[in-house]
Parts: structure tokens; sequence; C-alpha cells
């Protein structure tokens, strides 16, 4: 049927009807922007996010005639009472270069621990020219009662890294996910 | 087409209309809804208004006086919500209620039913909100109000909101639902209800911006709603959209926000620019300069709304094309805004000018709206806008263009329709003074923050350095003066409520065009139940 033989009613109901499809589509279009940032974020680097995800390949070269110094910054989070601290506060490094750098965190209290890190590059452009073949930051870390953990961290930095970038900051928080993890268990063991 | 059942429908409620509070609970009259809109919104102007009261006289001084800082946070968070949510988008649509269907030559809005349901939440909505703060400056133990800002950014609402932010999430759900469903009624009456011959371009402006800002509604009110469900699972149910050490991010919260935040302030400033467009002509006695122009400057802010949200978080750490992106659309934004204002110029330039109420606040409009679209020029520069991020001169920009923007507009347009709605002029001699008193005290409130915002005053603290202290001391008196300038319009409003006053004929505007003024003041309670012709 035409929009010409339709009621006034009858007309009204039907565009009553697209527009709160539309409505709807727009309501799951807010849950949509939580995967699309996190894609840009992860191919831009954007708001610093470093990958989440060990580097496989070794660099191909070492820039020898580069250095980028790479500065070592770590926070603690809501529930660490504990040390949470790098080793190495700054170091230069060529890129392409396997460089190892130690955290340490402790947890004084008489009960476990279960521990996340988030990683943070600054300036943001640099995070995508950091690669990581190993860190704390992939997997929670479980910090027994009264335990010092020493946390390795082994990067290179990509030999392709922007000329202007000499400098960046890689930022550590440290966060007790202990509760977290037990609620996700036991709605698990609920089910 | 539409006549058939417009006069059915009519026939069946004119005999038992119902009277009292009946009349108002159970309205499906939009002549009815759009009074009731218009008198909450202006209620929750005046609560709005008195935490605004609260915080000026915090500010008076420096050092701490009357609240703690605390209090003070749920004092601007409050004020920002009702303002924005309770004052100036209610206010609009009771205008789009009142006005459209009589602009259009329609016998109701499209929808009634639901027309009644999207006012009758609001009450709802908003008695949760400032329930909340009534708890915090009465309640047992003063369980603290939403304190977080009304951008209510994460992780301030998610991990570290008070209780009451599960109101607060509840409140603007409700808030949500209610716009929604307006703007849908509007959409609809536009589309399908429009008298024979009025075609979309013959519409009258503060239709067609209506129509827009409708589209805009429902584009970016459920956005709002998502965000606001984020939080609540952050909150309750063990997700992590915004909490870093789950895997989320606040920077997103902002993202989503401000995707519906740009768009909002446009929902709060389209109307305004439909009805200056309808007063300015009104005045000069000349039709409007550059008709359709205007409708496609306001489709065009528009759709720019939609890719500025960032300009908002230029500090958050944005690669440069980043914010250069958002800092061109962002001036991009002046072109079509620059028409409008011209356009009103053009209206105005060689017109029989006078200079009634509504005219002296549509000019008014002009100018501060202008003001603060250039500060907002001056913001939309990322490298500047590093320094003016989150000062005084941002409180400065918005309140020039929401307060002697939109809301001075929301005067102009109640001082117009008046006699239409009412049947009575409103008393000139408390209008002067009502205009007067807050064309001095609201530029003695706002301009100075500009001053104090560019020396690095910050905004959201309950104290300042001292060397701020005189400027604050006269925005506080500005403030206190503009606040009971307000009760003067009240006086107006009720005067023409209780029908006491000169008497307003059908078109109490010589120069006035348009729809509305073809039928008798005060308005009868069913118009156009026969569809006029419009050539």
């Amino acid at each position: 049927m035409s929009d010409e033989q339709l009621s006034v009613e009858q007309r009204n109901k039907r565009t009553l009807k697209k527009l709160l499809i539309w409505a709807v589509a727009m309501f799951g279009f807010a849950f949509l922007m939580v995967p699309f940032y996190n894609v840009i974020c992860d191919v831009t680097g954007l708001n610093g996010k470093t990958s989440s995800t060990a580097a496989t390949q070794a660099p191909e070269t070492v820039v020898a005639d580069r250095t980028v110094t790479v500065e070592f910054i770590t926070q603690k989070g809501d529930g660490i009472s504990g040390e949470f601290t790098s080793e190495t506060k700054r170091v230069k490094v060529h890129p392409g270069e396997i460089t190892l750098v130690h955290f340490f965190a402790s947890n004084p209290t008489s009960s476990d621990m279960i521990t996340q890190s988030i990683p943070s590059v600054t300036p943001g452009e640099a995070a995508r020219y950091l690669h990581k073949t190993q860190c704390f930051c992939f997997d929670q870390q479980t910090l027994l009662a009264g335990e010092r953990k020493d946390m390795p961290m082994i990067f290179y930095l990509d030999p392709e890294i922007p000329s202007h970038i000499n400098q960046f900051t890689l930022s550590y928080t440290i966060f007790d996910v202990t509760e977290r993890v037990a609620g996700k268990n036991n709605s698990v063991a609920a089910n | 087409m539409s006549t058939a059942a417009a006069t059915h429908d009519d026939h069946h409620d004119h005999h038992h209309a119902p009277t009292g509070l009946k009349r108002w609970l159970f309205s499906t009259n939009h002549k009815d809804i759009g009074t009731l809109y218009l008198w909450f919104s202006f209620a929750m102007f005046l609560s709005g208004g008195f935490l605004a009261m609260v915080i000026r006289a915090e500010l008076l001084e420096p050092g701490m006086q009357f609240v703690d800082p605390e209090f003070f946070n749920q004092m601007t968070t409050v004020h920002g919500l009702v303002m924005v949510f309770g004052a100036v988008m209610p206010a609009t649509v009771g205008l789009a209620n009142w006005m459209i269907p009589l602009m259009i030559g329609a016998p109701d809005m499209a929808l009634p039913r639901m027309n009644n349901w999207s006012f009758w939440i609001l009450p709802f909505a908003f008695t949760i909100l400032i329930g909340s703060v009534v708890m915090s400056a009465f309640g047992a133990g003063n369980p603290s109000a939403p304190n977080f800002g009304w951008t209510f950014y994460a992780p301030l609402s998610t991990k570290y909101g008070p209780a009451s932010t599960d109101l607060f999430i509840l409140s603007v759900h409700m808030m949500g639902i209610s716009s929604i469903m307006g703007a849908i009624n509007v959409v609809v009456t536009v589309f399908n209800m429009r008298a024979p011959g009025m075609t979309l371009m013959k519409m009258p402006l503060f239709v067609w911006t209506w129509l827009i800002t409708a589209f805009l509604l429902i584009a970016v009110i459920p956005v709002l709603a998502g965000a606001v469900t984020m939080m609540l699972t952050d909150r309750h149910f063990g997700t992590s959209f915004f909490d870093a050490a789950g895997g989320g991010d606040p920077v997103l919260f902002q993202h989503v926000f401000w995707f519906f935040g740009h768009p909002e302030v446009y929902i709060m400033i389209l109307p305004s620019f439909g009805i200056v467009s309808a007063i300015i002509p009104a005045f000069a006695r000349k039709p409007l300069f550059g008709y359709a122009s205007m409708v496609y400057a306001t489709a065009s802010i528009a759709l720019l709304s939609f890719v500025v949200w960032a300009h908002h978080m230029f500090t958050v750490g944005m690669p440069l094309a980043g914010t250069l992106f958002f800092m061109y659309m962002t001036m991009l934004i002046s072109v079509p805004t620059g028409v409008k204002v011209f356009n009103w110029v053009a209206t105005m330039w060689r017109g029989s000018m006078t200079f009634e109420l509504p005219m002296k606040w549509a000019i008014a409009f002009v100018v501060l709206f202008t003001c603060g679209g250039l500060s907002g020029l001056m913001l939309a520069i990322t490298p500047v806008d590093f320094q003016y991020h989150d000062t005084y001169f941002v409180v400065a920009h918005f309140h020039y263009v929401l307060v002697t923007g939109a809301i001075f507009s929301i005067f102009a347009a109640a001082y117009y329709w008046l006699p239409k709605w009412s049947g009575i002029m409103p008393n000139k001699t408390l209008g002067e003074l009502h205009f007067w008193n807050s064309l001095i005290s609201a530029n003695l409130l706002f301009f100075p923050m500009h001053f104090v915002g560019l020396a690095g005053m910050p905004r959201r603290y309950a104290d300042y350095a001292l060397q701020f202290a005189d400027y604050n001391f006269w925005i506080s008196i500005g403030g206190f003066w503009f606040g009971l300038s307000q009760l003067l319009f009240l006086a107006v409003t009720v005067l023409c409520a209780m029908k006491k006053g000169e008497k307003a004929p059908a078109k109490p505007w010589e120069g006035a065009e348009g729809l509305e003024w073809e039928v008798p003041s005060p308005a009868p309670f069913h118009t156009y139940d026969t569809p006029p012709v419009v050539k």
C-alpha cells in the first residue's frame, strides 16, 4: 500500500515504528562503540594502549645510530598496599635492540592476591612501535602472602619508529583483582 | 485527507472534557501538555537556579563559608543536570507542543497519549534526582547526591560514585525515554499532520529547527542511555567498560558521552534559532532573509554536530591528526552558524523595527549568543584549548550560549506567544524590568568569568586563589541579581495565568506571520478541526 491510501493514524503508526527502530538501533550503537574504540586503539595506539599480546617476530635490524630513551613509571591502583617499582627508571635503547627490564611487586598482606597491571604509553603515538615479547601485564599475576615477586618485561622498539620520537614513557598501574576473579569464579560455579 | 479523522476524534471528547486535576493528569491535548511542560521547566529553572545561588554564595568570598567542598560538588553537578535536562529541554518541548500543531494547521500532536506519558515521566525523574540532593542536605548521615559534575565522567561516577549514582542513572533513563518520545511525536506530527498546502519548505523555521532537533534527539539520547547503562553494569554487574583494572578504558566513557553530548548542545540551541527566526521578521516587518539558507544551515549544523565531539577532550592525549580533524570540523560549524546570524541581521536591515519585549529578548539573543559562539571558536583551537580547558573561560562560554542564548530565546518565545496561550498581554512594566535586569545582571554574572578563566581559575572548585576574589565578588552579585530578576518573570506568567491584564487580540503583534495568529487568543481547546488551506 502506498502512503497515499493510508489513513493518518496508519501513517502515524508506520512513522512511529520506523523512529522507534532507529532509537533502539542507536542504543545498540552505543555498545558498538566499545569494540570499535578498542579496534581503533589497537590499530593506531590511540590513548597509549600497547598491544596485549606478545610479539612473536624478532626485530629484523638494529638501528645502531639511533637511541630512544624509554622511561618507566609505576603506579599503585586500588587495594595495593605493597611495593610496585621498576628496577630501571630509564633506559636508552637502539630501535630493534632487545631489552630486559625488571619490575617488582610485593604483597605484605597475609592473604594471596591476584593482580593485573595495565600499561599505558605517553605520547600515545609511540605505543604502536613498542613490541613486548614477554610482559607480566599479559596475564594476571598471583602474589602469595608475603611474597616479593620479580616480574620481567622484555621489549624492543620497532626499527620503523619515527625520528621525532626520541623519548617516551611507559607507565604501569597495578590493580588488585582478587575479588573480581573470585566473583567470576563464583558466578561460574553457580551456573 | 486528514479532515475526517481529526473531526471524529474531536467530537468524541468535546463534550466531556475532564476538569480539575484529571484534566492535567490525563490530558492528551497538545496545548495542556505544552502548558504542563512550560510550567514544569520554569519550576526546574528556579530549582536549578537555587542550586546556582548556593554555588555563588560559596564563591562570593575566598575561603570556605557556607558549604563544604563535597556538598559544593553536588551543587555544580545537580545544577547542570537540572538546567540541561529539566529547564532548557522541557521548555523547548513545551513550546513545540503548543506551537507546532498551530503552526502547521494540525488538530493536535500525532500521538496524544504518548505525549501525556512523555510529560508525566519527567516529574518523577526529577523527584528522584532532586530527592538525592534533599537527602544530602537534610537526611540522616547526609548521604552524598551525585557529585561528579554534570558530565559524570568515569571513574568518578562508576568506581568512586556515591550510592545515589544509581538514582541518577534511573533518573537519566527516565528523562531519556521522555525526550525520545517527545521527539518521535514531533517528527510524526510534522511528517503526517501538516495542513494541505503546507509543504516542507513553507513550514515556519521554528517547525524546521524542531524537526531537526527531534532527529538529533532520536539519534543521541539512546547513546546517553547506553552510557548510563554501561555505568550501571560497571558498578553492579562486574563489567569493565570504563574500568582499567578489568581491561576497560575510562577515556572510552568520554567518547561515548560526548558523542551524545555535542549533538545535545545543538538540541538545546536549534529550537532557539527557530524562535528568533519567527520573532525578528515580525518586529522588523520584513520576511525572514534567506529562508532556504536557514533550513540548510540548520541541517548542516546538525550533521556537523556528529563529527566534533572530541573537541571536549583535546587534553586526553589524542594523535595530532585527530586533534586537527576535530579542530577544523568544529571551526566549520561557525560557517552555517554565521549564515544564520547574518540572515537575522539582514532581516533587521532597513526594516521598520519596533522594540516590543519579544524583539528585545531576540536582539539580546543574537548579540550575546554570537558572543558565546566566538568564545567557542577560541576554544576550538586545540593548542589554545589546552590552556582554557576546565577553566572558567569554558564556564563563561557555555553560559553565554545556554543562558543568554537558549534561555533568553525561551523568554522571547514566552513574551511572543503568551498572548496566544493565555489571551492576556504580558505586563509591560514587569516585562521591561525583567528584561533590563536580566540583561545587565547576566553580563555582570558571566562576562568576568572570561577574565578569571584566562587567568587560570579552574572550574568546579569550592574555593579559589586570592587574586580572583574581586572578580568573583562581582560575579556572585551578578548571580544573585540575575536569580532574583527571574521572580519578575514568575510574576508576569502568574498574572497571565490568572487572566489579569490587557486582553490580547487574535494577532497582538502587527507584523507577525503564521497560522498561529489566525486562531483567537487565547487559543481554543481544539483548533484546526478542519485543516486550513495554505496557499
